[in-house]
């Protein structure tokens, strides 16, 4: 059968318009991703050059045979690679005492009714929103009475600051481990809580009237559902402590515990014309959470919703 | 003794007790880090707190000259006046690109875990590592902003991005949406993949074009989404300090400080504790004023 001349324009122009559609979408989204990778391109470019090369070429391209070096990277690990374990040392504790502590929180709250519940949950997600600014002061204050170090040295028969490997920065290393635990507690609870309302609640009622305690039920029910949620509030945490900078600026105050992202900025401020360097930096101080977020990229989604 | 074994059991039997153990030890350290810290800040506020004495926390002298002071002084002012800015225009040029990115995601196109990765992925980096790199992208002379200018026979246009007081808070936002836009998208993406595609088509029936459509069906359903998004962002932006310290240092200049850098610089660099806690409890109640209102209109809604 043939089609009527118009009826085959018509299609053909639905056609045309749909291609055109289908273009200018992708244009704009390709358009977007190079607007959005230039800033790591042109760090990245700039890491591997020489110094005379970035300074006379362009920033966004590749070095030429001459001016291309890889000891911006090696130097910049020298530099950052103590503090590196120093963030590796209190990311990891931290992430996962705020992750359990916010899971324990979650179930209690949620899965458990008790008057007032709603009020103290609300008290943790305002908490969320908490400007560091208003507690940064009081921070140092309560960390300069409650000392680590002496207490520590105090606690039994033997001095732990004696002990092979033990440094005294470690005391702020500790600090640091409660603090970013205790601080993590608020999203790490309401992370989980928005997952166990969706938990069903007539297995919650069958294993009761089964018998089961709550914190069998916690044990045997919820903690196993919990492992994908364990996941993303792991994820996030990794992220979020890896990354933040204020709080470590402040209890390290630049000593032998900064954190890698103390150590950078203070990198940046210190060679203010070895760019190569300072963007090498950039890159080694992101790359544990870039591996995770390029891991699992649609994880670190579900945790920032 | 039946009445203590009865209180007893009733006591085992309360969910409250129960679920204790539970809630106990974080709602303790929550308590003690974060509402403690608050109230202490505060009262720090009302002391002459300075120096490298201890603070004394003597009642007699509690007073709100601290305040008094801050109301008085210039800096604060022009931080304050910074700080509404970043607040608003960041939040919504972010609130604008988070739905461009969203809409351009939710067409059909291939590739779509790509384009959302390279969007979101600023979201996860560092601010220290986006400032430098950013302090490289708007470097004067062989920075990739100027270099592009210049490379296409605008270089007129080259700026000095962040050492021009007219220019240094634009060059502030334009980095953080960068960082924040991809944020946005994510939630607005999730709010839009719940519209069914009925709606899309119902408009195309009725004839409308594929802007109206979206300005007059999709968008309106994206309110509270945007809602979300703005509370996140504006509260962020309110404490945004380690971007501009990084870029700027403890003294980013009248043009660029904001109430969260002079926080600092009062407190640590000058030691002016008692001043920089009062500073701290303004963008206290600030977040306060943003959070309550939005957290008790979830709670109405039945979200919280």
């Amino acid at each position: 059968m043939q089609l009527k001349p118009t009826v085959r324009d018509a299609v053909s122009s639905l056609r045309e318009r749909e291609t055109r559609y289908k273009l200018s979408v992708y244009a704009l989204a390709i358009l977007g991703l190079l607007a959005y990778l230039l800033p790591l391109h042109g760090g990245l470019m700039t890491s591997i050059k020489t110094i005379s090369e970035f300074a006379q070429s362009l920033p966004m391209a590749p070095p030429s045979p001459s001016g291309f070096t890889l000891d911006p990277w090696f130097a910049a690990m020298d530099i950052l690679g103590p503090s590196m374990i120093n963030s590796f040392a209190f990311t990891i504790p931290a992430m996962v005492f705020s992750a359990v502590l916010g899971s324990l929180a979650a179930y209690g709250m949620t899965m458990v009714d008790w008057r007032g519940q709603v009020g103290l949950m609300a008290l943790f997600v305002a908490a969320t929103f908490l400007p560091k600014q208003a507690i940064v002061v009081p921070l140092s204050r309560f960390w300069s009475i409650v000392d680590i170090h002496a207490i520590l040295a105090n606690l039994g028969p033997l001095n732990v600051w004696n002990l092979p490997y033990v440094q005294d920065y470690h005391a702020t290393i500790l600090e640091l481990i409660i603090t970013h635990s205790a601080y993590g507690i608020s999203i790490c609870t309401l992370l989980f809580r928005g997952y166990y309302l969706t938990i069903d609640q007539e297995l919650m009622e069958a294993a009761r009237l089964d018998g089961a305690s709550i914190t069998q039920i916690y044990r045997e029910i919820i903690v196993p559902l919990s492992y994908p949620m364990f996941a993303v509030v792991l994820i996030f945490q990794f992220t979020t402590i890896w990354n933040e900078f204020f709080y470590g600026l402040i209890l390290s105050a630049g000593g032998e515990a900064a954190p890698v992202t103390v150590a950078l900025n203070d990198l940046n401020s210190g060679y203010a014309q070895l760019y190569n360097r300072q963007t090498a930096g950039a890159f080694i101080v992101a790359l544990p959470t870039l591996i995770v977020y390029l891991m699992f990229g649609d994880k670190f989604a579900e945790g920032v919703r | 003794m039946p009445d203590s074994s009865t209180a007893l059991q009733r006591a085992r039997r309360s969910d409250f007790l129960r679920s204790l153990p539970f809630w106990g030890v974080p709602a303790f350290l929550l308590g003690l880090f974060v509402y403690g810290g608050i109230l202490w800040n505060f009262v720090l506020s009302l002391t002459d707190f300075q120096g490298f004495t201890l603070p004394t926390y003597d009642v007699t002298n509690f007073d709100f000259e601290m305040y008094a002071e801050l109301f008085s002084d210039p800096t604060f002012w022009t931080a304050t006046q910074n700080t509404v800015v970043l607040l608003v225009v960041f939040t919504l040029v972010t609130l604008v690109v988070g739905l461009l990115l969203a809409i351009l995601l939710d067409q059909k196109i291939r590739f779509k875990g790509v384009f959302r990765t390279v969007y979101l992925l600023p979201f996860s980096l560092s601010f220290v590592v986006t400032g430098v790199l950013w302090l490289w992208m708007f470097n004067y002379n062989v920075g990739v902003i100027n270099s592009v200018l210049r490379g296409v026979g605008l270089g007129f246009l080259a700026q000095h991005w962040l050492s021009n007081p007219s220019l240094q808070l634009a060059s502030v936002i334009v980095a953080l949406v960068w960082q924040y836009s991809g944020y946005a998208m994510v939630i607005y993406l999730a709010n839009l993949q719940r519209i069914p595609t009925e709606h899309y088509e119902a408009a195309k029936i009725d004839g409308a074009s594929w802007f109206s459509t979206y300005r007059e069906v999709i968008i309106p359903q994206l309110n509270s989404a945007a809602v979300s998004i703005a509370v996140v962002v504006m509260v962020f932006a309110l404490k945004a300090f380690s971007w501009l310290y990084v870029v700027f240092g403890d003294n980013p200049g009248p043009a660029a400080d904001i109430l969260a850098t002079m926080m600092y610089r009062e407190a640590f660099v000058a030691n002016q504790w008692a001043y920089g806690a009062a500073v701290g409890t303004l963008l206290f109640a600030v977040s306060i004023a943003i959070v309550g209102p939005y957290l008790f209109w979830q709670y109405r809604r039945g979200e919280l």
